[in-house]
């Protein structure tokens, strides 16, 4: 981030755009929901775990969509799990970012042509990140990750949060929940 | 017993009312009118020497060149160490069978699967209920005639080019 | 959670509360709904189906060898054994002959993945009874693991190594002997897991008398392995139906004896898997000081079409018996394709038993039954 340090009668201070501070904070405690429905979700767990260690980056899984900032679709969306997810991201606060993890929930992957499965999870949502990978490893989802702390970054979020823009990617779905 | 053994025995026991496959590869089967299907089942799940208490697996299988629904148990009895696969038809447009939940309690979600995905109603059955697809869904996807709606709430069942 | 409260007359006032389908007890995607009076449960109804992919439809548009990618899905807790079933129903119908290196590379594989999925399964019972511990270090003994599998088949969680006829790699030497280290190492883990966590006091306490599944419903609802075994019915399919190389090993099977309460209680369930690991890791010994050299995949053209007839298999998985039924049309694609999973029945047995239990409870029951989403969907 650009910012200048000055010197004052009374000490240093930095000068700076408040989006930016802003942003370094968010970009650094970047919550993901806990939330899995198929197989990549064995990955998702190993990727809190031990060896991966999410938290080193700020990232630490939350239980309750509230608290949290990132959905991972990690795994197979079914039509009778759809709008449960969508429930789940409308209950989540702005701003807020969807991450689709693995071939499923990128395109259907190997269910493409299963009479229960969604064929991807754009269809429903506004997704910012693919990963591919069936599964992904741990260490492409925390590229994942660190691909949404990139785009936060550059986010001039308080102008985004007066002017209120919807997210024009946000397919509008009457009758889902 | 041994299954040959098994297999004279259930002659023996359920006399005309059998009929037997013997196919050239894979399992034998026993095949029962669709109107003995329960007793025959009670009987030979509570009859000492069978004893064939437990429900392995229940399905059924769609046959549209007879038009007809196969429905296959498979029984076993851990005591005894045996194991007998009885078979049922019934008629895929009226599609109902009684039901065997008092029989093997295991039956009662295996029927409601039968019901989700293959359209077979149970008589006396205490839940019939769709068990995997949403309840407002239109078919029974294990038909082999099944067609996909284009859309479901809203969303396109095919990913746009 | 959602609730509604359904006025009935004063003593039949029930609160109906929604557990499920994102909710971080129940493992995956199922879904409860509990008839309670605030406190102690009237009856917990599962609802299932949010998971379900339609394995079974898929199957009759795709060849064989090409479905067996699909069976890893199936379970990908363990994949292995999803992978053996189908390939055992294949091979019983046309009569391909395993070889034997194939069936000893099997066992290893399967028993690794068991120690796997276990550990899942043990942690995630210590977790959600208020122990993160046991959790944390079973995930790291996983990970290695998964290494050793990823070593073997370049998959950590996706597998299909095991194939029809045989399997699709070899192991070396120095494979089969990190295999023995991993085990000198986790077999120190067991010793440990059994002083940190298996007999402790809140555990026990929470497990102990809960939920008593008696044999007669265990076999009744079709439960099977270890949920089997713990209510004390004494059966594994490795040892009393025997398949592949099990019946030259020699292995125990542990089965509940009510060691601090009731046989067939929660801690029953629990403590039978914790046995289990160690077998497993008999087994795996056996099997490397065994293991003869020769090929690893039987004579298999790559067009299967199996004869007209139809078959059932079942393997010993870590939930109990993994069944399949294939029918056969003798063209190359199944006619028709059906799971038999443990979770399902399992799942079928929650209403049944919830009846008196209390709401925490319930999260001990579905704990030890090891139910997860994609076996009771498939
Ligand atoms: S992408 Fe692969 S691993 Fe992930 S949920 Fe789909 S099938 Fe499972």
């Amino acid at each position: 981030m650009d910012a200048m340090v000055e010197q004052g009668p009374e000490g240093s201070f930095v000068l700076g755009k408040v989006d930016d501070l802003l942003n370094l904070a968010r970009k650094n405690s970047l919550w993901y929901m806990l939330f899995g429905t198929a197989c990549c979700a064995i990955e998702l767990m190993q990727t809190g775990g031990p060896r991966s260690d999410a938290d080193r980056f700020g990232m630490v899984f939350r239980a309750t969509p509230r608290q949290s900032d990132t959905l991972i679709l990690a795994g197979t969306i079914t039509y009778k799990m759809a709008s449960r997810i969508r429930l789940l991201y409308e209950q989540m606060a702005e701003p807020k970012y969807v991450i689709a993890m693995g071939s499923c929930a990128n395109t259907g992957g190997l269910f493409q042509e299963s009479y229960a499965v969604v064929n991807g999870g754009d269809l429903f949502l506004p997704v910012d990140v693919y990963i591919p990978g069936c599964p992904p490893r741990s260490e492409s989802l925390i590229e994942g990750l660190m691909l949404i702390q990139q785009k936060i970054e550059k986010e001039p979020w308080l102008k985004k949060a007066w002017t209120n823009t919807k997210n024009p990617k946000d397919p509008q779905i009457e009758g889902l929940l | 017993m041994t299954s040959e053994a098994l297999i004279d025995y259930v002659k023996g026991l359920l006399g005309d009312k059998t009929k037997w496959a013997d196919p050239e590869a894979g399992d034998n089967f026993l095949t029962v009118a669709s109107e003995d299907w329960k007793n025959i089942c009670q009987t030979l799940a509570t009859d000492k020497k069978c004893s064939l208490t437990y429900l392995r697996n229940f399905t059924g299988t769609d046959y549209p060149e007879d038009d007809e629904i196969e429905l296959t148990a498979h029984t076993f009895s851990y005591s005894e160490k045996h194991g007998l696969i009885i078979k049922t038809r019934i008629s895929r447009e009226a599609a109902v069978c009684d039901t065997l939940s008092k029989i093997w309690p295991a039956a009662i979600w295996y029927e409601r699967e039968i019901f989700d995905l293959l359209g077979v109603s149970f008589n006396n059955h205490p839940d019939l209920r769709r068990i995997l697809m949403p309840e407002d869904w239109v078919g029974h996807p294990l038909r082999k005639d099944y067609k996909q709606q284009e859309t479901y709430r809203g969303i396109p069942t095919t990913r746009p080019a | 959670m959602t609730t509604v409260i359904r006025e009935l007359g004063d003593e039949q006032r029930e609160l109906v509360l929604n557990m499920g389908p994102h909710h971080p007890s129940t493992h995956g995607v199922l879904r409860f709904v509990l008839h309670t009076d605030g406190e102690v449960m009237r009856k917990a109804v599962p609802e299932i189906g949010y998971l379900h992919r339609g394995l079974e439809k898929i199957a009759e548009s795709t060849t064989y060898p090409g479905y067996v990618p699909y069976t890893d899905r199936v379970n990908y807790l363990e994949a292995m054994f999803a992978n053996e079933a189908f390939s055992k129903a294949i091979e019983s119908l046309s009569d391909i002959e395993v070889p034997e290196r194939a069936q000893y590379l099997r066992a290893i594989a399967g028993e690794l993945n068991r120690i796997a999925s276990h550990n899942i399964t043990i942690g995630c019972i210590t977790m959600d009874l208020g122990a993160i511990t046991p959790f944390v270090h079973l995930l790291r003994e996983r990970e290695t693991i998964n290494d050793l599998i990823e070593a073997l088949c370049g998959q950590r969680v996706t597998h299909h190594y095991v194939r029809i006829g045989g399997v699709a790699y070899d192991a070396d030497d120095n494979w089969l002997k990190q295999v023995e280290k991993f085990l000198n190492h986790f077999e120190a883990i067991i010793e440990e897991l059994d002083n940190l966590i298996v007999y402790n006091e809140i555990l026990v306490k929470r497990m102990a008398d809960v939920a008593v599944i008696t044999a007669d419903d265990a076999v009744g609802f079709g439960l099977v392995g270890p949920n089997l075994r713990a209510s004390g019915v004494d059966w594994d399919l490795r040892r009393d139906m025997p398949y592949g190389i099990y019946p030259k090993l020699d292995f125990d099977v542990p089965i509940g004896a009510g060691e601090k309460g009731t046989v067939g209680d929660c801690f029953d369930r629990f403590v039978v898997r914790v046995r289990e690991l160690k077998q497993s890791c008999r087994i795996i010994r056996q099997c490397i000081n065994n293991i003869p050299d020769g090929d690893i995949i039987g004579n298999v053209s790559r067009k299967i079409k199996p004869p007209k007839g139809e078959v059932y298999s079942c393997v010993e998985g870590a939930r109990g018996e993994l069944g399949v039924y294939v029918v056969s049309d003798g063209t190359e694609k199944p006619y028709r394709v059906k799971w038999r999973s443990g979770s399902f029945s399992a799942m079928s047995i929650i209403e049944h038993i919830s009846e008196g239990l209390m709401i925490a409870d319930l999260v001990a029951v579905i704990a030890t039954l090891d139910v997860i989403a994609p076996e009771t969907d498939r």
